[in-house]
């Protein structure tokens, strides 16, 4: 390895978070090597050494993460979070499979890819049912399907507007909730933090406004946010839950989740503890370089 | 709190003056106050700002 720092923390455009974050690493005199993933030039394959070996990605994009973590694992740097986590949580139907797979419980999913069996998947899960893009986030392209005409209008727009990904149709049952959601954050296999979103809106986003208020980390918030941190691979990660009328219901899972508006309410400093966790990595990743 | 701005630079659509607050680091979005613009801080020494890219189809979190 070369004189870089053993830490490297990738961003695009920066938000609060990543000011956090660096802050963060800076109070606790951590040396990392900041990186713009507009910049990076990654050559794939076994035949390069990554520059750092452990590489924290908080880029925006979800395209570049996937790409810069897959090549930075096999050149031997540990990614927080991992190729796997990232593939899992940026793709709705990844993320599907992973709770099925470990038995989190989660809003019955349908995925068609055409406007008419689409429109059969409706009728299936009854309605209304929600459609999301099966790429996408912040709430964006969330559609609410409310009758077979407006299924029919917004499928046949989603048809047309490009990516091959808007064809991917992923419908899931609309679960009623009481007017507000969850957003755990899950650092490791702990839960340090948690809030409730309230809003009117069917949609419950912090991005898109709303209500927040501190929730219990302990109890059965907790639990579940953790088990759906480890079903897709765990990290540093932002669970969002609903409550159903038989229990919780894990939404999705965030890899480079927000927390701006999640610290004062919770009175967690939710950025040292992701740091505290992140060089906690550092520190073995060099001592095993040590000791090899 | 009181904090000193870094020297000003101009608006590259609207030609308005604009500061950076001090903590600024390169990478970060301001808006410009007279024409609403998205700017992002490409380098503090000097201060250079140029239009930010559109929210790209894949960011998120």
């Amino acid at each position: 390895m070369s004189n870089r720092a053993a830490l490297a923390v990738v961003t695009s455009r920066l938000r609060v978070e990543e000011k956090l974050i660096f802050a963060a690493l800076e109070a606790r005199g951590a040396a990392f090597e900041r990186v713009d993933d507009a910049a990076l030039q990654l050559e794939a394959g076994h035949a390069s050494e990554s520059p750092w070996p452990v590489v924290w990605n908080r880029s925006l994009s979800f395209g570049r993460t996937l790409y810069a973590t897959q090549i930075l694992e096999q050149q031997g740097a540990l990614c927080v979070n991992s190729a796997h986590v990232v593939g899992t949580c940026g793709d709705k139907a990844a993320t599907s499979l992973a709770f099925a797979a470990s038995g989190v419980p989660t809003p019955r999913t349908l995925v068609a890819f055409t406007v008419e069996s689409a429109l059969e998947a409706c009728e299936t899960l009854g309605y209304p049912c929600v459609l999301k893009p099966v790429v996408g986030s912040w709430g964006r392209l969330v559609a609410r399907l409310d009758s077979t005409s407006a299924a029919e209008a917004v499928l046949e727009d989603r048809a047309v507007l490009g990516s091959w990904q808007h064809s991917v149709f992923y419908l899931q049952e609309y679960v009623e909730k009481p007017g507000r959601d969850a957003r755990v954050f899950v650092v490791g296999d702990e839960c340090i933090a948690a809030i409730w979103r309230h809003s009117e809106h069917w949609i419950t986003n912090t991005a898109r406004g709303g209500r927040v208020e501190a929730a219990r980390t302990d109890g059965p918030l907790g639990e579940m946010a953790v088990r759906a941190a480890r079903a897709v691979g765990g990290g540093i990660l932002a669970v969002d839950l609903i409550e159903a009328a038989d229990g919780l219901q894990v939404l999705e899972v965030n890899h480079s989740g927000e927390f701006r508006n999640s610290i004062a309410p919770t009175g967690v400093d939710i950025p040292g503890a992701m740091a505290d966790w992140v060089l906690g990595r550092v520190a073995e990743r060099v001592a095993q370089e040590v000791f090899a | 709190m009181t904090s000193i701005s870094k020297p000003a630079a101009l608006c590259p659509v609207c030609e308005a003056s604009i500061d950076a607050p001090a903590d600024s680091i390169t990478g970060e979005i301001l808006a410009c106050a007279d024409c609403g613009a998205e700017l992002e801080i490409t380098s503090l020494a000097p201060l250079t700002l140029e239009e930010a890219p559109d929210v790209a189809e894949d960011w998120g979190e």
